[in-house]
């Protein structure tokens, strides 16, 4: 518009000009080249905002990770944190072969962490079903791995002693994971609200009728996961956490005598504990009286 | 015709051809004979642009639609032909892995394992192949999105009621290094943060996430504000599929003796950078391959009522 109106008045200007038949031109050019100018700065300046907006969005991305309240429960065979989110692809190639669907990724509010397999072990524990570690074999770039390179960071207390046994490969010629370093370790961290703590047994369904996390049951079907809803315990003492754990010498129910002569009982957490969080999803009272101390060494 | 001639005409008769013809005259008139032929070609060039053709568009579409959906499928129906999403996924057991998801992987780890590597070697032979850029317009999800979005944009500009603000091109460059320099310096892939592909992808797969608010903010500022913004001036996938694709030998060429310099195919283009080969006087010979920003979509194919635009494969007499 601008331009349109100084280009009309160079040309009523021409004929005045006594400098000749070039002048107008000259004239018009120099009219014009501020405007554009003017225009291609605006544009630079545009452009450089949005860089940095961009930029400075993506960033932002580094705010729920510096800051992490929640350590993420994260699939078996995992590499430390900050190696597992520079390392994974995002792909959830993990979510895809779980047989128990324990995987789910990431959302935009955990940053850099965004499509990111984590396991809410309350709501579906990895209880192994897949017996080979699935999730390990089909991750592409080694984020999850059954042999860290030596180059990779290792915390103390996070390599397992020997391999863990599988109780559902009890039988088997091989019958441990090949899983090298814990997810985590299990804790009692209600011992108040422990039902063997407090001498009771357990009737019913473990977690509800509501309840849609699966378990592998091996007396009733190896390879189908069976919904916890339909395996109702029957437990003078309650002692699920200990039962259901898929892993040998993971966790042991302490028995003591008091001294009024009482025989008192405790979960006790063993070394060989992975932190699947099996005795977490399937703890019947409310809030759970076992967690998971996610990505927590073995410390004792 | 003389005056007496005019007033003749006047009082009732029929005019008459004149009997002289000057020659300034009938040189003008030379220069309008047309023959036949050209008036049928006029009359065809016409009707042709009446025709409305959307074949590589729905081609394209289709198979947008047919590769995400088969990363759908091959999670909810259990069929495992491609699992994964699009930043990595294997295909019958086969590593697929996404170009630029690779890159800020290795670059942020700094650790490549042999299957990442085989899956990145693996999609840069496939993409050489097919285009590079491709990826964008026939497999890229938010390309599709982006194209709907950009339907209502150009609605909305033909109204008045908003205008496209343009970048600067070399914003993307500058954010590829930017991202590239981030994933070595904080060792986080900072870019699939942000990434709607790779969003998109999950989503579609996996179910829906906050993150589509993201995605769908970028289509508002997209509409709103500045057409087809993330695609031309920041995504950093693109410009590494752009640097696929300019080793590979399938590209679009634009052939000069068809064109009408018209200018189309530049109103309907993503990167109209690349076509400037068909403005009047640019062409430096007779038949141009397209340069490697461009995606393959075909709009401009599709657009060209007289087949300047063709896809061609370099070394290939046979034009598709």
């Amino acid at each position: 518009m601008n331009d349109k109106r100084e280009t009309e008045a160079a040309s009523e200007a021409a004929p005045l000009s006594p400098a000749g038949e070039a002048a107008p031109v000259v004239n018009n050019r120099r009219a014009r080249a501020p405007v554009r100018k003017q225009a291609n700065r605006r544009k630079f300046i545009r452009s450089a905002v949005m860089i940095g907006g961009v930029l400075g969005l993506a960033m932002l991305g580094y705010v729920p990770v510096a800051g992490a309240q929640r350590t993420r429960l994260r699939p078996p065979g995992a590499l430390e944190e900050s190696d597992f989110l520079a390392s994974c692809i995002k792909c959830g190639q993990c979510v895809q072969v779980c047989p128990v669907a324990a995987i789910r990724l990431d959302d935009i509010d955990s940053g850099f962490g965004i499509g990111v397999p984590w396991i809410d072990a309350r709501a579906q524990a990895c209880d192994f079903s897949c017996d080979a570690v699935q999730c390990i074999l089909a991750c592409p770039t080694g984020s999850l791995t059954y042999h860290k390179p030596a180059a990779l960071a290792t915390r103390p207390g996070m390599p397992l002693a020997r391999a863990p046994l599988l109780k559902a490969k009890e039988k088997d010629a091989e019958p441990t994971l090949n899983l090298a370093e814990r997810m985590g370790i299990a804790r009692l961290s209600r011992p108040d609200s422990c039902l063997a703590v407090q001498g009771k047994g357990f009737r019913g369904q473990a977690r509800g009728a509501d309840f849609r996390g699966r378990l592998r049951y091996v007396e009733r079907d190896r390879w189908r996961p069976v919904a916890v809803r339909d395996h109702p315990y029957e437990r003078d003492l309650c002692n699920l956490c200990v039962s259901e754990c898929p892993i040998g010498d993971a966790i042991t129910m302490l028995a003591t005598v008091a001294a009024d002569g009482r025989r008192q009982y405790q979960p006790q957490v063993l070394e060989q504990c992975v932190g699947c969080g099996v005795c977490e999803m399937i703890c019947p009272v409310d809030p759970a009286a076992i967690v998971i101390d996610a990505r927590q060494p073995w410390a004792i | 015709m003389s005056a007496s001639e005019r007033l003749r005409v006047m009082f009732g008769a029929a005019p008459l051809k004149p009997e002289r013809v000057t020659p300034a005259a009938q040189q003008v008139h030379q220069l309008k004979r047309m023959t036949k032929a050209d008036f049928e070609a006029l009359k065809q060039h016409a009707r042709d642009h009446q025709l409305v053709n959307h074949k590589w568009r729905n081609r394209r579409w289709a198979v947008l639609l047919l590769v995400n959906l088969l990363f759908t499928f091959s999670f909810w129906l259990d069929i495992q032909m491609l699992e994964g999403s699009l930043t990595a996924s294997r295909f019958v057991g086969f590593h697929l892995i996404d170009l630029n998801s690779a890159l800020q992987v290795m670059l942020a780890h700094r650790h490549v394992i042999v299957n990442l590597f085989i899956g990145t070697a693996t999609v840069f032979v496939l993409w050489v192949a097919l285009g590079g850029r491709s990826f964008c317009s026939w497999v890229c999800p938010y390309h599709i999105v982006a194209e709907w979005f950009e339907w209502l944009h150009l609605k909305l500009a033909a109204r008045k009621l908003v205008s496209d603000h343009e970048f600067h091109r070399g914003a993307r460059s500058v954010l590829w290094f930017a991202f590239a320099l981030l994933a070595v310096l904080s060792g986080y892939t900072v870019f699939e943060t942000i990434s709607p592909t790779g969003i998109l992808s999950r989503a579609l797969i996996y179910g829906p996430s906050l993150a589509l608010g993201w995605v769908l903010l970028l289509l508002l500022f997209e509409v709103l504000y500045s057409r087809r913004a993330w695609c031309r001036y920041v995504c950093p996938i693109g410009m590494t599929y752009g640097m696929v694709g300019a080793i590979s030998p399938l590209r679009v060429e634009y052939r000069l003796e068809h064109c009408f310099h018209e200018g189309d195919c530049r109103k309907v283009c993503l990167v109209p950078h690349v076509l400037d080969v068909v403005i009047k006087g640019r062409a430096a010979d007779l038949k141009t391959p397209i340069g490697p920003d461009c995606t393959r979509c075909g709009l401009c194919v599709d657009v060209c009522p007289s087949g300047a635009l063709v896809f061609g494969i370099k070394g290939l007499n046979r034009l598709l």
